[in-house]
């Protein structure tokens, strides 16, 4: 007679026991247990059964590892007296029996000042990404100080097809974004300055804004985004593939061949897409203002050079050169410091997104300090 | 095996190709129960594209792979995900998740079949990794700080997680140094005595071949050109089964069994 106790659960199928001799029957199998407080039901019910005297096994459909460790923790790890097993479950207790398993270690106590040791990990890290990037940063000159000693052991095939990919394909993305910011730029100042009757002015304000501070910043987070995420990726990967081993051990040096075409790439292209995304943003900003003051499309052109005038410009290829250099270091850096596993690519992509996008803006606030000073 | 048998898998008129190249043409292929098979051909012939069809990874041209009597691709929703439990796979390079320790690899997929309590989960884990030589230390590495031995075994561990009908392996052997081949052999070979699986194995080992298959058959000219035990396909005259059994490597892999074969080549 079944258990009273047992008669609502699912294990009643399972485990029958008669007083004496307790009957496991049906599958104790991976499937049959991983349904829905199936373990937790089948646990109770040997747990009741407990001081039974004798176990037969011989009726069970099936019995797989899962079942079997269930059985087992049940069990005490070791087989009862007069259990009754068919050949290959003896088997299967006995490969259990050899591989005994060692008690859980006890969980470590947590740590209440665990932060402050985060913190202090933190600049740690940061230091050390600093003093590596640093490092690159004099890898990088020398490899250009060979680099014109012997120009023609250069990379310049390497070189054209990393400006090609970072620059000429981000000919369109930099446009559209460029081409928007104009227009929403002078959609918003004209309104003001049309309270003021100031319109006129809305030349000198989007091409000093555009040239000297938007467009550069646009155009770096968007190369950024896009040629420093695929650098730092396909670096990530050469490390997870060990091609930057094999690399060394063919005496190539990754500074010159990796590093330095895309850094030089990089730095040629930027200046170039800055000036791009200038003249979409400023192309932008004169239809904005045509729509909404009524001003001129040929007045507008003809007052930019006046309005802007050539240090901007300058001032705009300097950030433009500098920020392309940056993001390619730092792109190099974080594709070099990735270890040969999937979260560490991911961490190091994103890593060098971010760290790339802040130093734009914080070279960039540099920059504005310095020019100030120079009263330019 | 008889032939009234039942396959487990069945291969019919398979032809695959990628673009213009055909790998496999009106290939036919019948697997048994419990036996393990071992899939051979020279580079490029497609017996990991096989492997890779009958695992429903690579869509036919024509043709049908029919596993557990249905065609693969016809294993949709939830019955895939059963289809799933039900077989697993040794990968060439061991496949293990590179960011996950080697225990959490071997726990995603009891963990993936849901309401199996962690404590069960981790004696089955700790288990299946002593049972295949490693320790609960190795348990805590990262699979980039594995060996190639390590990784064979814990990519094993993962495949037999929850105990498969059907286990597929890609170049088991692939990568080892001989001791550590023959050790995986014996492995594979005392898990199918005590647990009565299936196995499909591909491999170019000629040692693995002689101490494990009950079966082999031979991938060339974009069919199975022989079926059969390794003695039947020895006996085939055929190109390149003279250069793959009967080469000098052969010779020194299958000793007694190659002598039969040349006798047999010469009467």
């Amino acid at each position: 007679m079944p258990d009273p106790l047992l008669a609502n659960s699912a294990a009643l199928q399972t485990v029958v026991s008669d007083g004496t001799i307790c009957r496991l029957l049906g599958d104790w199998n991976v499937q049959q247990l991983s349904v829905r407080g199936e373990v937790s039901a089948r646990r109770k019910a040997l747990v009741q059964v407990k001081s039974i005297a004798q176990w037969d096994l011989s009726g069970l459909k099936t019995l797989d590892a899962v079942g079997a460790q269930l059985l087992w923790q049940a069990w005490a790890q070791c087989i009862p007296p007069a259990t009754v097993l068919t050949p290959s479950q003896q088997a299967l207790f006995e490969v259990l029996a050899q591989h005994p398993i060692e008690a859980a270690p006890a969980p470590r106590a947590t740590q209440w000042l665990g932060w402050i040791r985060a913190i202090g990990q933190g600049c740690y890290v940061a230091v050390g990404h600093g003093r590596e990037l640093l490092l690159l940063l004099g890898g990088l000159v020398l490899n250009l100080g060979m680099l014109l000693a012997r120009p023609s052991r250069g990379p310049w095939r390497e070189i054209s097809a990393q400006i090609f990919r970072a620059g000429a394909q981000a000919l369109g993305i930099t446009a559209l974004v460029g081409f928007l910011i104009g227009v929403v730029l002078s959609y918003l100042s004209a309104q003001q300055l049309a309270v003021f009757g100031a319109g006129q002015f809305i030349v000198k304000l989007l091409g000093v804004a555009t040239v000297r501070e938007l467009g550069p910043v646009l155009a770096a987070i968007l190369v950024a985004g896009r040629s420093g995420s695929s650098i730092t990726a396909q670096i990530g990967v050469m490390r997870v593939t060990q091609e930057l081993d094999a690399m060394q051990v063919m005496g190539i040096s990754h500074g010159q061949r990796l590093i330095l075409p895309r850094v030089i790439a990089l730095a040629v292209a930027m200046p170039l897409l800055v000036l791009w995304t200038d003249a979409a943003a400023l192309l932008g900003g004169m239809l904005a203002a045509n729509l909404q003051l009524g001003l001129s499309m040929v007045w507008f052109f003809e007052r930019l050079p006046d309005a802007i005038g050539l240090t901007n410009y300058w001032i705009s290829v300097i950030k433009g050169v500098t920020f392309g250099a940056w993001i390619g270091l730092a792109a190099c850096h974080f594709g070099l410091q990735i270890e040969p596993n999937t979260e560490s690519l991911g961490r190091g992509t994103t890593a060098s997104v971010v760290t790339s996008i802040t130093g734009v803006i914080l070279i960039d606030a540099l920059y504005a300090i310095l020019f100030n000073e120079m009263k330019l | 095996m008889t032939s009234a048998a039942k396959p487990l898998i069945d291969v019919q008129d398979l032809t695959t190709a990628f673009g213009s190249h055909v790998v496999h043409e009106q290939l036919n292929l019948k697997i048994f129960s419990k036996e393990i098979l071992a899939l051979v051909g020279g580079s490029g012939s497609g017996k990991t594209t096989l492997l890779r069809q009958i695992l429903g990874l690579d869509r036919p041209r024509s043709g049908v792979v029919k596993v557990f009597d249905r065609p693969v691709h016809d294993y949709v929703g939830p019955e895939r995900i059963a289809l799933t439990h039900r077989w697993g796979m040794l990968f060439q390079a061991g496949a293990l998740f590179s960011a996950l320790p080697v225990f959490d690899n071997i726990a995603l997929p009891l963990r993936e079949v849901h309401h199996l309590p962690e404590d069960l989960i981790r004696d089955v884990v700790l288990m299946r990794l002593s049972w295949m030589g490693l320790t609960p230390r190795d348990a805590a590495l990262m699979p980039s700080e594995l060996s190639g031995g390590m990784i064979k075994r814990v990519a094993l561990a993962r495949a037999l997680a929850l105990d498969p009908e059907l286990l597929f392996l890609d170049e088991p052997t692939a990568g080892l140094d001989p001791q550590r081949s023959d050790e995986f052999v014996e492995l594979i070979r005392v898990l199918h005595r005590e647990l009565g699986f299936t196995v499909v194995m591909v491999t170019h080992d000629l040692d693995t071949i002689g101490a494990l298959a009950t079966r082999v058959a031979v991938l060339a000219e974009k069919k199975v050109l022989v079926e059969g035990s390794l003695e039947q396909v020895m006996q085939t005259q055929h190109p390149f089964i003279e250069a793959f059994f009967h080469g000098e490597r052969g010779a020194r892999a299958l000793g007694g069994q190659e002598a039969k074969g040349v006798n047999h080549g010469k009467s």
